[in-house]
């Protein structure tokens, strides 16, 4: 307990319960209205998404083109259950439990024979598995088809905030620990990796796992936020989407990824006035984000408290 | 006692044969060179025992525990679980890691947390993280790069890069060191320093170790044994003075009369 007690951790802390009341604040005097809060929540859902792909592309360096696959099951589930077993918010997350369950079960499948397989192979492999799992369900009846579900909303902004502060907590981590620079260490070298002792199938494996499951948590909370959910939805366009946000922000900084999904939330609201030239806009602006800075905004880098208070305490020793 | 054995080992690439019918015998706690011209198959050697390739022929058998086991095509982390690390000729550090980083991975094997103790910070993460960081701290004081731990491995310097990968072998806790020219590329005075931090780290962490190296003052200086290779054939070996006289070997370097 004595080792989560100390300052870093009291201002993350800070920093969530100040973002909390900010918005509650903003909601409470009117200045978010609906329209705004559907951004915000879209915005929330995109973080989520956009850090499980990054753990699998930027951490551990494996291209994945099929997150939407696992967004999907994570939607899917969710709506079954809330059909099946209640309409309510515990329907939802026994929905995304189950998600989160199945979407593991079938990353880890698809994992297995792809994850031997580099570079375009394995971007074209995943893209292709996460187009089966949308046919399946596209095909199925429980799903009723292509003409989606239609539900009740059920999640609030509440529910998405708490959810991306514990996926973030959780994909944090994971990356914080002995697993998580064995992913590193597959992105840096993977001969050296193994030279050192590293199953480098098993933590790959390991993060494209985990990634799927966190994507299915987004999923599900799609499906409680926004009323209908489609297979024309979560098609190989989505999961391009995520891929954006990864690369705009910095493959590999998870800060980069909250900026992006949050730059480009508010980019795409802004856009909507100039309906007709928005995609051009859009599409301009990430040329020129690529083209100043390559390697997405944030690079590597992270935002962190400890490298916050190293540098105050290192001007302070200036001037003394 | 023998600790790794090799019997007519034979790596075939196409016709070529990049290694033919070596064999070979380390005993414990000796320090062996092996050296041959250009392109004479010590990297391909190296690569064969570690386990980045495997033999079209032959057997490596390994001492895990007192019994020879046979080593020929495990994978490279297998083979490192079992007490055999090395470092790379053209350097393979994981650069965009810290230095300290770069060493902690190594030590991965003997992390005793799983992935769900790490995202729930359980007490034993905590405890295993500190063991591990002073572990890894002792290592980088051995090879002096202490200060240096939170520097990028990219940005060290060339000869410190050298030294970090043998502190980050030295992490697997081998019982066999493979080093493969460590003194590459380094002026006389680093190789100096090279020379007494190999002794050092054999005597200390009870190594035997195997270097491939090219600077012959380094070989000759410190070798106990030395294999000669040319063309995949072992063509010699023996004590440095012997090699230094052998006429195959002289042969070999410089040309027939």
């Amino acid at each position: 307990m004595k080792n989560l007690l100390n300052k870093k951790n009291a201002c993350w802390l800070l920093l969530i319960a100040g973002s909390y009341g900010l918005i509650s604040l903003l909601i409470s005097a009117g200045v978010v209205n609906n329209v705004y809060l559907t951004v915000l929540m879209t915005i929330g859902i995109n973080i989520i998404l956009a850090i499980s792909l990054n753990l699998i592309i930027g951490v551990t360096g494996q291209f994945s083109l099929g997150h939407a696959g696992f967004m999907i099951i994570g939607a899917y589930c969710a709506g079954v259950a809330v059909k099946q077993i209640s309409a309510s918010l515990g329907g939802i997350l026994t929905g995304m439990l189950i998600g989160i369950a199945i979407s593991g079960l079938v990353a880890l499948v698809v994992a297995i024979p792809t994850l031997r397989l580099r570079g375009d192979y394995l971007a074209i492999a995943t893209l292709g598995f996460g187009e089966i799992i949308r046919i399946v369900i596209l095909n199925m009846k429980i799903t009723n088809g292509a003409a989606g579900m239609i539900l009740p909303k059920l999640v609030d902004w509440r529910i998405i905030f708490a959810a991306v502060v514990i996926c973030t907590v959780i994909i944090i981590n994971f990356c914080r620990s002995a697993q998580g620079r064995a992913c590193i260490s597959v992105r840096e070298d993977e001969i050296a990796a193994e030279a050192m002792g590293i199953n480098t199938t098993k933590y790959k494996i390991m993060a494209f796992v985990l990634g799927a499951m966190i994507a299915s948590v987004a999923g599900a909370l799609y499906a409680g936020a926004f009323y209908v959910i489609k297979p024309e939805m979560f098609t190989f366009n989505k999961s391009i989407d995520i891929l954006v946000l990864v690369v705009f922000g910095g493959m590999g900084s998870f800060t980069g990824s909250f900026i992006a999904a949050g730059v480009i939330g508010v980019l795409n609201t802004v856009l909507q006035q100039f309906s007709d030239i928005r995609m051009i806009l859009y599409g301009l602006m990430l040329v020129g984000i690529m083209i100043f800075r390559p390697s997405g905004l944030l690079g590597t880098k992270e935002f962190t408290f400890s490298a916050l208070f190293n540098r105050f305490s290192r001007r302070k020793e200036v001037r003394e | 006692m023998t600790v790794l054995k090799v019997s007519s080992l034979t790596k075939n690439f196409g016709g070529l044969a990049a290694v033919s019918n070596v064999n070979l015998e380390i005993e414990e706690r000796e320090l062996i060179g092996l050296i041959g011209p250009n392109g004479a198959g010590k990297t391909t050697l190296f690569n064969l025992l570690t386990g980045v390739y495997e033999p079209s022929e032959g057997k490596i058998e390994l001492n895990v525990d007192g019994q020879m086991k046979s080593i020929g095509g495990l994978k490279p982390y297998v083979i490192t679980g079992l007490g055999l690390a090395r470092t790379f000729q053209n350097i393979r550090l994981f650069k965009n890691m810290t230095v300290l980083d770069n060493v902690k991975l190594a030590m991965n094997k003997s992390v005793r947390y799983s992935a769900l103790a790490a995202v729930l910070r359980l007490p034993s993460y905590y405890r295993e993280e500190q063991r591990i960081l002073n572990e890894a701290m002792e290592l980088l004081e051995v090879v002096g790069l202490a200060e240096k731990k939170q520097v990028l491995a990219k940005n060290l310097p060339y000869g410190q890069q050298r030294k970090l990968e043998i502190a980050r072998a030295l992490a697997a806790k081998p019982k066999i060191l493979f080093l493969d020219e460590p003194a590459a590329g380094m002026n006389p005075q680093e190789t100096t320093e090279l020379t007494e931090l190999i002794h050092q780290i054999k005597e200390q962490f009870n190594l035997t170790v195997v270097l491939i190296e090219h600077d012959m003052s380094l070989v000759m200086k410190i070798c106990e044994r030395i294999y000669v290779l040319d063309y995949g054939k072992c063509i010699a070996q023996g004590t440095p003075e012997a090699i230094k006289n052998n006429r195959r070997v002289i042969e070999a370097y410089l040309g027939e009369d």
